[in-house]
């Protein structure tokens, strides 16, 4: 189906309203895309339950689809199976690296996470492994804040989920 | 229409809209900016799983009914969330304990609904379990923190436990509908919930130096719908807008 290729294509150039390096596909959002009944169906899945860029996510691929010529696409939310980190591509982490933020490490099936030790993570600006957690909780629901101890520079991680 | 699973499902968004309405209180008040990033974050989470939710019991009821109308749209006595997360926010110290005492249920509630055989109810907990780690982490450290602290705020601490003790049976208490869920595949056991919750609070209270309260007199009424003045409050102040300008769009 060369169509739903293309739709996947453009799916590419729609970023992430929070992070705006990363695209919907490199986020690992898109579930599915599909033609139903005369229409083509997007299916997506949230990050974080309360994650407030889900709405606008729709909004975007809404339009950018529109812009393509495709203007009765829907958008379909899908809970099941839920949403990890292990859905993010490799291309997205490298880009997260890149613009600043340390990409989620492991794999999201750690458990550790309960009443366990804070994360080890790498700073992406020097790549010491020095750092430490200031706060569970960042600018934004998915990430935590740490500080490096080497560099001496803080930085946002994308949490493990 | 199943009135048990309704209402089952009422108690669960009930609680995260309840209490996420709560923590955002503390927007913008919080004691560093980290941690009032932190409450505000988890005052998210909780909206988000709230939706979900009540997107399902307006599933139930059928047509006419949406995720805002369950939420902006019903009463006191028509909400079934607990006691405790009504309940005003009181200092850090109060809003840690209570964090506690619920995170830690919410976390074994929520591993035990990952088994649940209705396929809404099962979705949502694989897509919350994992924030609620985070959260029950996250007040666990704190609940530690203050109670092992200053003699200020272990004082302070101790005396919020104790307040909010009363208000825990609830939680671990099933009735009717907890009976009807269980039996049916869907709900938790909250007999087995309430040991794990007592070995978790007991492990987290010797760490922070906090002694447990020993009354055994527990309020309760929440589930059922019948509630303390505070919950009218929080209504008044989530439902006015929605109610003042019901076809209001963003
Ligand atoms: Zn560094």
């Amino acid at each position: 189906m060369q169509q739903e290729e293309q739709i996947w294509q453009w799916l590419e150039e729609v970023s992430d309203p929070e992070i705006p390096v990363l695209t919907v596909v490199d986020l690992g959002v898109i579930r599915a895309v599909e033609y139903l009944d005369e229409h083509w169906r997007i299916s997506i899945t949230p990050t974080y339950s309360g994650c407030p860029a889900m709405n606008e996510i729709e909004a975007n691929i809404l339009e950018k689809l529109k812009q393509e010529g495709i203007d009765d696409a829907q958008v379909k939310m899908v809970l099941s199976p839920a949403w990890t980190t292990d859905w993010m591509t490799e291309k997205g982490k490298q880009k997260l690296q890149d613009y600043g933020i340390a990409p989620p490490e492991g794999s999201s099936a750690d458990k550790s996470v309960l009443f366990g030790e804070a994360k080890k993570v790498t700073c992406p600006h020097c790549k010491s492994r020095d750092t430490e957690l200031i706060s569970q909780f960042g600018s934004t629901a998915c990430k935590s804040l740490y500080k490096c101890h080497d560099c001496k520079e803080p930085f946002d991680y994308f949490k493990c989920l | 229409m199943n009135k048990e699973l309704l209402e089952y499902t009422l108690r669960l968004g009930d609680n995260a809209l309840i209490l996420g309405q709560r923590l955002a209180e503390w927007c913008g008040h919080g004691p560093i900016l980290e941690q009032d990033i932190a409450l505000s974050n988890i005052a998210l989470d909780h909206l988000g799983q709230a939706r979900m939710l009540l997107n399902y019991a307006a599933e139930q009821q059928g047509e006419g009914f949406t995720e805002d109308k369950v939420a902006f749209f019903r009463d006191v006595f028509e909400y079934h969330n607990l006691l405790i997360l009504e309940l005003e926010n009181g200092d850090w110290g109060k809003t840690i304990c209570r964090q506690f005492l619920f995170d830690t249920f919410n976390y074994f509630l929520y591993t035990d609904l990952l088994q649940s055989k209705d396929e809404t109810i099962r979705s949502v907990a694989q897509k919350a379990i994992k924030e609620i780690s985070y959260h029950a982490q996250w007040s666990a450290e704190w609940l530690i923190r203050l109670g092992d602290g200053t003699e200020e705020s272990h004082t302070r601490v101790q005396s919020s436990l104790n307040d909010l003790w009363e208000w825990t049976g609830e939680m671990l208490t099933p009735d009717a509908v907890d009976d009807a869920m269980l039996e049916a595949g869907i709900g938790a056991d909250l007999n087995s919930i309430k040991e794990r919750w007592h070995q978790k609070v007991d492990q987290i209270l010797e760490l922070a130096k906090l002694e447990k309260p020993s009354g055994e007199w527990m309020q309760s009424g929440g589930k059922q719908g019948d509630h303390t003045e505070y919950l009218g409050f929080v209504l008044a102040e989530m439902q006015h807008i929605p109610r003042m300008h019901p076809e209001a769009k963003w």
